[in-house]
């Protein structure tokens, strides 16, 4: 898996030799080999020749009855750089990611393989020097905003809070430092949502507060783990545009969890497919969804076809 | 004659009127998806065509016949009828968690007095129709996936021989692989039973209404702004909100750079 990687990220690399530096505002035109397959807009291939901001190496994940949940998954995201990861339900996806926040359930533990994030080797790392990680070097948001918040508190405490606790603000520049980031992410009538609770706003705005609660000490990584699934398709589209702002402003390296193929090919330039514990296939995402390399992707991508709208479209 | 029809629709909570002027025909046979997001009334529509929110103006048809106003008694009769028939997101709720699964289906036909040996023949049928295996019958319907007891659930509607079947959002609680198959059986249902069963089938997905509905039908905030082929619609919205909802869905290959702008919220 790690070969693959690295085979597409030589391959990225001789290209921007050879051609000189591709940029954003560099038509690709310009570039007859990339006509066909253009990258992202924001894609910048710098960033492959950076240290990863995260990494796991040949990770296993057991379970306390001996069951290998995840296999030797081996994955690099670097600075600026979007990552996807796909695959059903059960294939490790989330408890690789788990690994990487420290947060692994109670009786499911490490049992192999390494954990890096930021530069800081976190393989053994006690719960104390966890809490020194997670919200100031990497951050996450999941599925279901509302149960990360509580109920009875307006989100604006909620997030001035954060703010203290993990940026380290002092307590009278939290509020104004609440209504910049919230502002930052694009939400009208800021005031007024900071005095709101859980039950009044939607789900889209709530994912949006725990973006926000996720960015609040500056990450070096975010992880978003099916942060879109459960939204009404209007509201993804604009939550991943402004994921895909925030990579590009903060120089974010992105992990972008989801079961939706299309998702990934919206934001990420490499793709990890994951089954029963293991990564089956990686590359460069136009690669990976426009020729599969392994029948599991490709089983992946007739189940889209067979749902997407891409027929309609063609 | 139309297997469903409404006339000009509305629906108030409370003093919000959240369906709105809302006429739309389907067709003996036809499948009808109606697609929209979070409190575009797509549910409160499900529940007039149920009867169970009154109508504020406008008519309700099925099959002919004037359901508005039906109470008590009457309503009750039509119920029973069993002329339509509704499956929910949720195949846990709809089922009891404590009837077997072959009893929970063939419920409708006992209530109904249907002879023994129909029932039984009834029930093969309606099962077989949603591919569901026979030993999983026995079951209760915690020892099914969710996709088994959607199935169940579909085959349970089904025993009646209902002449319009309405889904609310059939496969959103279901992963990829169990939706696929629901909607596998769903399109297998709308090609075997031809004009015997018309289908409106309620979603905020967009794809999966696609691959199974004749027509689609776009609510947003309570009204109908589209309603055309599925292919059309989809290939050439003609709404500003059809489009942005079509733009929206995240596609492998087709480049889009442009995304239109989100609708202002007036």
């Amino acid at each position: 898996m790690a070969e693959i990687d690295l085979v597409a990220a030589r391959a990225l690399k001789d290209e921007s030799h050879s051609e000189g530096r591709i940029r954003p505002d560099a038509p690709s035109a310009q570039h007859p080999s990339f006509r066909s397959e253009p990258l992202s807009p924001s894609f910048d291939e710098g960033s492959l020749a950076r240290s990863a901001a995260a990494a796991v190496d040949r990770l296993v994940v057991t379970a306390a009855d001996g069951t290998e949940l995840v296999r030797g998954v081996s994955l690099e995201v670097r600075p600026g750089e979007a990552l996807g990861i796909v695959g059903e339900s059960g294939s490790g996806k989330t408890l690789t990611c788990r690994a990487l926040l420290g947060i692994l359930p109670d009786a499911v533990a490490v049992t192999g393989g390494s954990v890096h994030v930021d530069g800081l080797d976190l393989t053994a790392a006690s719960e104390r020097e966890w809490r020194a990680v997670r919200g100031t070097r990497i951050g996450a948001v999941f599925q279901d905003p509302a149960s990360y918040l509580n109920p009875a508190i307006p989100v604006g405490a909620q997030l001035a809070e954060t703010l203290r606790v993990t940026a380290g603000v002092p307590r009278r520049q939290s509020r104004e430092r609440a209504r910049e980031l919230l502002d930052d992410l694009g939400i009208r009538r800021v005031d007024l949502v900071l005095r709101q609770r859980v039950a009044e706003l939607s789900g889209g705005m709530l994912q949006r507060v725990l973006i926000a609660m996720a960015l609040a000490a500056d990450p070096a990584v975010l992880i978003a783990d099916e942060a879109t699934t459960a939204l009404d398709v209007t509201v993804q589209a604009e939550l991943l545009d402004l994921l895909a702002r925030l990579r590009r402003e903060r120089d974010l390296a992105l992990i972008l969890v989801s079961h939706d193929l299309a998702v990934v090919a919206q934001v990420c330039e490499r793709v990890l497919v994951f089954r029963d514990g293991r990564v089956v296939e990686g590359g460069a995402t136009n690669r990976v969804l426009r020729a599969p390399g392994h029948p599991y992707t490709r089983e992946l991508l007739s189940a889209h076809a067979a749902y997407g709208l891409e027929r309609f479209l063609a | 004659m139309t297997a469903l029809e409404l006339q000009d629709l509305a629906v108030d909570y409370g003093r919000v009127r959240v369906l709105d002027g809302l006429s739309l025909a389907v067709r003996p046979g036809e499948v009808v998806g109606v697609v929209g997001e979070s409190g575009s009334g797509k549910t409160t529509l499900a529940k007039a065509v149920l009867r169970s929110v009154d109508a504020a103006a406008g008519r309700i048809l099925v099959d002919g016949r004037d359901i508005t106003r039906l109470r008590g008694g009457g309503l009750r009769r039509w119920r029973r009828s069993g002329a339509v028939q509704y499956v929910f997101q949720d195949p846990l709720r709809s089922l009891d968690p404590g009837i077997r699964i072959a009893d929970s289906i063939a419920e409708g036909l006992r209530i109904a007095r249907v002879p023994a040996a129909v029932a039984q023949e009834r029930t093969d049928a309606a099962v077989a129709a949603v591919g569901l295996t026979p030993d999983l019958l026995d079951r209760l319907p915690a020892g099914l996936s969710g996709g088994q007891r959607q199935r169940a659930a579909i085959a349970r509607a089904l025993v009646v021989e209902p002449r319009l079947l309405v889904l609310d959002e059939p496969v959103s609680a279901l992963d990829a692989a169990s939706r696929d198959r629901v909607v596998q059986a769903l399109i297998a249902l709308r090609d075997r039973r031809g004009a015997q069963l018309a289908m409106l089938v309620i979603s905020h997905d967009i794809g999966s209404l696609a691959a199974m509905s004749d027509r689609l039908v776009v609510l947003h905030r309570g009204r109908i702004v589209e309603d055309g082929p599925t292919r059309r619609v989809v290939a050439q919205p003609q709404h500003p909100y059809t489009r942005l909802l079509i733009d929206s869905v995240p596609v492998i290959d087709t480049p889009r750079p442009h995304r239109p702008a989100p609708l202002t919220r007036s």
